[in-house]
């Protein structure tokens, strides 16, 4: 069973909501990364969302734009990003990784040397934004040897024929885009959520993670109540990037922002 | 063995892309899941309108009407024979309304957005030309319109930014990535993805996900389908070359298609030189670039070794672009079409020399495409023919020119 697989199926049997929160590495700096991973494993979360910095980040607002731009300006870039897991690993051989980036600096380092690379370094999951399942089938056969779980994304505008397609080639989760926009817009609505979350859940018995628009502690426990997993990012990111020059506070406020979903969540159910 | 490019007639090229949007490998289409229901309903939609012949007439009544089409197929002969070989035509594109070719795709988009129930328009722009074109459409036909457009560029074409607003659009300076035209690209995509219900994304080029490549080099197709015929009027043959510039490549893509399957025909694309390969400081895609994925298609792109995208130049805002429209990719990997570049200063060469010799002022991008014929012609026979696809007018870039040559207007 995949490091994903046992997580959600070890919450499910204590009744548990998964949270994921979504920092991109190299944001606000290198050094910074694993420490915050360590400090959201400690106050909580269950599995870490790690971006992988894009120069053309299409699908996300400006918050999570700016965090990329930070981190390329360290130049961390792919294999930095699979530098910072594999540091994270040394410590925490247990909780699990998804990226979450776009194709092209995966298509130059090439579908079978990013698959070997990213598993040897302790990836669990991969999510290609831009990389819709009409398109994946390469991709999906280079990560299946090394029991990488490829995430898809599933949308509010995702046709009822589509779902049942994405479902079959996804593992690990799914992850349902709660709002028709880009990362960190709209506040979300708990009862469209709701809906979408049963039409998928006929389709599949993964588990269902929900992102977009969960800013805090009462968004987070509404979503708790509808979903497997609560992902939380640009609300992170914005406080990353708020204190980035004070990495002592930084990581303070990050472990008790994690630590206020956490008790949110658990107080949902 | 697969069908690979050199296996591929003109006549074969012509029925792509595949069902998904493919050119060969390239094309499709990579976008977030979100975009993923608009642009099927979108392709439906175009599959649905693009043969229905009160569609289609309305397209070209508005092409005659409107534009002023058909736009003419003229004989340089005073420059022809100041290179000295072959006869140039030029396809004046810029005699259209609103001055560049742009205006053929946005009418086209623009009827297809009135028939979806779209109440508003977005676009993306860099020389401001094809926003310049939307803005118009979208004040014809009463929609809201707002055009996104790097910081950089809306600072080197500030009559055009001026012209869309005097149009009633919003402009939208986007201060992302390199502030150029692939930056106000993805801007212009997460407004759609965040507008899905009531907005159209008008793409102003031949790239982008499937169906945009197809659809916009159809609508741009009838620059090609005229200056055939008129080259079969007024020389009673075909020509022996065709030259465009090629930014995203609408205008060489329009006027390539219909030539396809004329294999005798040759076919060369002008990317932007820059200020020379060496210099790293271009838009030369074909020279330098590598296959990738960016804006929604898989194509040739500029990027670093990590796959980040990385910062075009020209001197021509609408050449400043680090991919390309993947069915000229294709074109070249097939060997239908040659891809060749011109730098800025060989481009500057041309735009005066047009100007002077034949009173034609042309827009920067097309001085790509001269530039390029000025060393095509000469090694042609006198009963040789090329058309160039003179794209735009200059008018625009007067302030470039004026700034270049350390004149202040
Ligand atoms: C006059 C003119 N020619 C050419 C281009 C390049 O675009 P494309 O390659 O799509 O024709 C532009 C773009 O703005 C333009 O304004």
């Amino acid at each position: 069973m995949s490091r994903l697989a046992q997580r959600f199926a070890d919450l499910k049997a204590a009744g548990r909501t998964a949270l994921i929160p979504f920092v991109t590495a190299g944001d606000p700096n290198p050094e910074l990364t694993v420490p915050l991973m360590h400090a959201m494993v400690a106050n909580g979360a269950d599995v870490i969302e790690l971006g992988v910095p894009f120069s053309d980040p299409m699908a996300d607002g400006p918050v999570i734009q700016r965090a990329s731009e930070r981190a390329l300006e360290h130049h961390v870039s792919l294999r930095g990003v699979l530098e910072v897991v594999r540091t994270f690993r040394r410590q925490d051989p247990d909780t699990p990784v998804v990226l979450m980036g776009y194709l092209n600096p995966v298509e130059v380092m090439g579908y079978a040397a990013f698959a070997e690379q990213a598993a040897q370094a302790g990836v669990d999951g991969v999510l290609t934004v831009d990389l819709p399942p009409e398109e994946a089938e390469p991709f999906l056969a280079a990560l299946r040897p090394h029991g990488l779980d490829p995430i898809f994304l599933l949308a509010p505008t995702t046709a009822e024929g589509r779902i049942g397609t994405i479902c079959k080639v996804a593992s690990g989760f799914v992850y349902y885009v709660s709002v028709k926009g880009v990362t960190g817009a709209a506040t979300l609505d708990v009862e469209a959520v709701r809906s979408q979350v049963a039409r998928i859940r006929s389709h599949t018995g993964l588990p269902v993670g929900v992102g977009f628009g969960i800013k805090d502690g009462p968004s987070a426990a509404a979503v708790a109540q509808v979903a497997d997993a609560v992902i939380v990012g640009s609300a992170l990111v914005r406080r990353i990037e708020e204190l980035r020059d004070d990495p002592d506070t930084l990581l303070a406020q990050i472990s008790g922002f994690v630590d206020e979903l956490r008790r949110a969540i658990d107080g949902a159910r | 063995m697969p069908k690979t490019e050199q296996h591929m007639s003109g006549a074969e090229l012509q029925q792509l892309p595949d069902a998904g949007g493919h050119f060969g490998p390239y094309g499709g289409r990579f976008v977030a899941e979100t975009l993923m229901g608009p642009l099927e309903e979108l392709r439906q939609a175009y599959e649905r309108y693009k043969d229905d012949p009160q569609f289609i007439a309305e397209f070209e009544y508005d092409l005659k009407q409107f534009v002023g089409r058909p736009s003419p197929l003229y004989l340089a002969e005073r420059w022809s024979a100041k290179l000295g070989g072959a006869k140039v035509y030029l396809k004046r594109e810029d005699l259209n309304h609103t001055g560049a070719h742009k205006v053929n795709n946005t009418i086209g988009q623009a009827l297809l957005a009135k028939r979806m129930g779209k109440s508003r328009i977005i676009a993306e722009t860099g020389a401001g030309q094809h926003g310049v074109a939307t803005a118009t459409v979208a004040a014809r036909l009463g929609l809201k319109c707002v055009v996104y457009m790097g910081a950089v560029d809306v600072e080197r074409q500030k009559i055009n930014v001026f012209r869309m607003r005097l149009l009633g659009a919003e402009v939208v300076p986007v201060h992302s990535g390199s502030k150029t035209l692939k930056d106000a690209l993805n801007e212009a995509m997460r407004d759609w993805v965040s507008n899905i219900d009531d907005t159209f994304y008008i793409i102003g080029t031949v790239a982008g996900p499937h169906p945009y490549p197809a659809m916009v080099r159809d609508f741009q197709s009838v620059i090609g389908r005229e200056a055939r015929e008129q080259c079969l009027e007024q020389e009673g043959r075909l020509p022996d070359a065709l030259v465009a510039c090629v930014g995203g490549g609408s205008n060489a893509m329009g006027l390539f298609y219909p030539f396809l399957a004329d294999e005798a025909v040759a076919m060369y694309g002008v990317e932007a030189g820059g200020e020379g390969i060496a210099s790293g400081r271009h838009a030369a895609r074909f020279a330098t670039g590598r296959p990738g994925v960016l804006h929604g298609q898989r194509t040739y792109l500029m990027e670093d070794e990590d796959g980040q995208i990385i910062e075009s130049h020209s001197v021509s805002a609408g050449l400043d672009y680090p991919g390309v429209g993947p069915e000229h990719v294709w074109l070249k990997e097939s060997g239908r079409a040659t891809y060749v570049y011109a730098t800025d200063e060989e481009a500057l060469a041309a735009f005066h020399d047009l100007t002077r010799t034949e009173g034609i002022m042309p827009a920067l991008e097309s001085s790509h495409a001269l530039a390029y014929a000025t060393k095509l012609a000469p090694t042609m026979a006198p009963d040789r023919i090329i058309i160039v696809n003179l794209s735009g007018r200059g008018d625009k870039d007067i302030h470039t020119v004026a700034a270049l040559e350390g004149i202040t207007v």
